[in-house]
């Protein structure tokens, strides 16, 4: 398909989107990502029947956690698409990078840089 | 297991203002069961600790231990030799662990990051409910296995009372009535006649009533 998304995303591939763990993306953000965000496979569809909604229930932790700390909510998200869903995929990562450009940069990168 | 729960960000943050070098100090033993105090907490508590540190352009001298248990001082022993270098010591175990820490290294701060709730059980992954008030005289088997001291909101000996509807207390429609459910396993059991039994008022020495307790056992005593 040859389609195109923004070559900031770094992407993490996991055997399923319940492996994700809290930790995983506070680390991402003490390491200075500006957003992190999970691409589970669609509700209901899960091949671990849960997985994702697990995921979905850790990153709400996380907005949480976040939010506790001062760092914008929403810089951490969850999608669903399926993995036929290529042009989902790139379109997800357009815009959640745009909010994130929108956001500016993680407060936590720009003390340090200070 | 005692059950405990995380305290507020806000409130740890403020704990650890202006204390450089931070140890977030978990513990192998119940806090770890009931997913509060253990190995993979203190990595949560400690990851947050420092994405704060960072974002306010501070450095994030955070660092991370479980020990085996804090209630024990042979685990706490362990630390005899970093334990002054911390600024201060954070632990997520129950009461007794920042307790112990305390005692141990007293010219170290010791703060508690959970708020020690109960004695109970997992009721399913991620609940858990009160079981056990530790009053000092259990009394269970009378009840049908139900603790009417732990689980009653009056800890009534003689029950129900008149807050007792549809088998919920008046304090919440979320709390079962433990009277009613005491009445209908002891129906089950076939030993509903038992209930009769008129009980004095308690005597509440053994519990908390009585002071701060201590258990001796004179064949281990060293």
């Amino acid at each position: 398909m040859r389609l195109q998304y923004p070559t900031n995303i770094k992407i993490i591939q996991l055997p399923c989107s319940g492996r994700v763990d809290i930790l995983h993306i506070l680390k991402s953000f003490e390491d200075g990502a500006d957003g992190v965000y999970v691409a589970g496979c669609m509700e209901g569809d899960c091949h671990f029947l849960t997985g994702n909604l697990k995921a979905r229930r850790k990153v709400n932790y996380v907005k949480t956690v976040l939010a506790a700390l001062g760092v914008e909510p929403e810089r951490v998200e969850m999608f669903n698409m399926s993995s036929a869903e290529g042009p989902r995929f790139a379109q997800v990562a357009r815009e959640f990078t745009a909010k994130i450009k929108e956001l500016g940069p993680s407060p936590v990168k720009q003390a340090k840089a200070a | 297991m005692i059950v405990g729960d995380s305290k507020p960000l806000e409130e740890i943050l403020e704990m650890i203002q202006g204390k450089e070098k931070v140890l977030v100090l978990g513990c192998r033993g119940c806090v770890t069961v009931c997913n509060v105090g253990g190995e993979k907490e203190v990595g949560i508590l400690a990851t947050l600790l420092r994405i704060a540190r960072k974002k306010a352009g501070l450095a994030p001298s955070i660092e991370e231990r479980t020990l085996e248990r804090q209630c024990d001082p042979e685990y706490i022993e362990e630390l005899a030799e970093v334990a002054e270098g911390y600024d201060a010591i954070i632990s997520i175990a129950c009461g007794v662990g920042p307790q112990f820490m305390s005692e141990r290294f007293p010219k170290v701060p010791v703060y508690p990051g959970i708020n020690t709730t109960f004695i109970g059980g997992a009721l399913e992954h991620g609940v858990w409910g009160e079981r056990c008030q530790s009053c000092g005289n259990c009394l269970v088997h009378n009840f049908g296995g139900l603790c009417p001291i732990a689980r009653c909101s009056k800890s009534l000996m003689n029950g129900p009372c008149g807050g007792s509807a549809n088998k919920k207390c008046e304090i919440s429609p979320d709390v079962d009535c433990i009277w009613h459910l005491i009445v209908e396993k002891m129906d089950a059991m076939g030993r509903l006649k038992e209930l009769e039994r008129v009980w004095p008022v308690k005597n509440w020495i053994t519990s908390r009533d009585g002071g701060p307790r201590k258990r001796v056992r004179e064949d281990l005593k060293q």
